[in-house]
């Protein structure tokens, strides 16, 4: 046995129980930390499955963004959870859902079975194209070029996330800024940290966008640690949510998927059809793409850790 | 050299587990929060010190050299950090909350 394989084992034998511990823990706060914890080991895994930049969007994204999300719940489901886990379900109800879950795990197991193999790919029409689209990193390539549209939409959808969010506001406060206004001691730590890492964070958010061109990155995970930043600087009191009804916030928030779909207008009036990039400005384009991308992202995901507006603007 | 240089890289990795081993011993049987941070901290610094410092030949180029004392630079920083602020709300808050 190799060395990388026995490190393979290893790390199955931590996944599987932390994932089986994710679910059967009854807290919710100690099924989040589990999650946390899970979502950084399976990055280790994506790594050794050779898929680096998906490693990197489970761990910045799948664990560490999912994870504050998930934290905020626990902490606001706090006061009822008692009640919650004092009301058990009856057993009809109980047996009820043990025979839909036995049921849909079979139906999987069944049709694991009957996959094709070798399973179909596009992989190599992919790889042979790689050129065309003037980046290295084939993952840059497939999310930017070859399946625009589904890159397009996801943004849009997050977007319609914020706005859901934004929703919960109630009417007196409509048009405010989002979560509590933090307040730290000026004197402690988490100002300090939050002076010093910016600086650095902001580096790497924009070195893994800038980088994915040709090696593993991207802007989904660079603008994550943009997010990150800016929540620290929050948290610490040293800057605020904008209101919800500036207008500099909103078109910040929609100039991503604007350009993006600038660019796809752009193809069906000068090249072939809707997001095709002509192939000496394909590179560029991407890289144009994936800036506006960063500035939305970022935003929006910062404003989605942050919460509902709670505040008036004035506060 | 290269001889050298294998035994040296052992040497501080080994060592440099061993402070991982320890902090997570001293995670699992102290018996307090600021006990089982003081351990951790441990880990943290001393440990990924010694495995970076035992990688550093091993580096590809000074870009790769950087990335690693920066990699250790940044975990010191956000651990320091962190034990810090737990340990300011099991003070403030007392160890139950």
């Amino acid at each position: 046995m190799t060395t990388w394989e026995s490190f393979d084992i290893v790390l199955a034998v931590l996944v599987l129980p932390l994932a089986f511990w994710t679910i059967a823990a009854r807290e919710t706060f100690v099924a989040v930390v589990s999650y946390v914890a899970y979502g950084l080991l399976l990055a280790l895994v994506w790594v050794r499955l050779g898929a680096p930049d998906v490693a990197l969007a489970v761990a910045a994204i799948g664990s560490g963004l999912s994870g504050v999300l998930l934290l905020g719940t626990a902490a606001r489901l706090r006061d009822v959870e008692e009640q919650a886990a004092a009301a058990r379900p009856s057993l009809l109800l109980r047996v009820i859902a043990a025979v839909l879950s036995v049921t849909v795990a079979a139906g999987l197991a069944v049709a694991l079975q009957f996959l094709p193999d070798p399973a179909p790919t596009l992989a190599p029409v992919a790889a042979r194209n790689l050129a065309a689209t003037g980046v290295g990193n084939p993952v840059t390539a497939v999310l930017m070029a070859f399946r625009a549209m589904d890159t397009l939409l996801e943004k849009v959808v997050l977007m319609l996330a914020l706005v859901g969010v934004w929703s919960l506001a109630p009417d007196r406060v409509w048009g405010g800024r989002q979560g509590p206004r933090h307040q730290a001691d000026p004197q402690g730590m988490l100002v300090f940290l939050a002076r010093l890492l910016p600086p650095v964070g902001v580096v790497v958010g924009v070195y893994l966008l800038w980088v994915s061109a040709d090696e593993p990155g991207g802007a989904f995970q660079g603008s994550t640690i943009l997010a990150a930043m800016w929540l620290l600087a929050m948290l610490a009191g040293l800057t605020d949510t904008p209101p919800v009804s500036s207008r500099r916030l909103r078109l910040a928030l929609i100039a991503g998927p604007a350009v993006f779909l600038l660019v796809g207008l752009g193809g069906l009036w000068l090249g072939d059809s809707f997001l095709s990039y002509p192939a000496a400005w394909a590179k560029t384009l991407i890289v144009v793409i994936e800036i506006g991308m960063l500035l939305t992202v970022g935003l929006t995901l910062a404003l989605l850790v942050a919460g509902p507006p709670e505040r008036s603007a004035r506060q | 050299m290269s001889a050298a240089v294998d035994l040296f890289t052992i040497v501080a990795v080994s060592a440099g587990v061993f402070f991982f081993l320890a902090g997570t011993v001293g995670l699992l049987r102290f018996p307090d929060t600021l006990t089982r941070l003081h351990a951790l901290t441990k880990a943290d610094n001393l440990g990924l010190g010694l495995v970076v410092l035992g990688l550093l030949p091993r580096a590809a180029g000074p870009v790769g050299v950087l990335k690693l004392v920066c990699v250790w630079l940044l975990v010191l920083l956000g651990s320091a950090a962190v034990s810090q602020l737990i340990a300011r709300a099991v003070r403030n808050e007392g160890p139950g909350a």
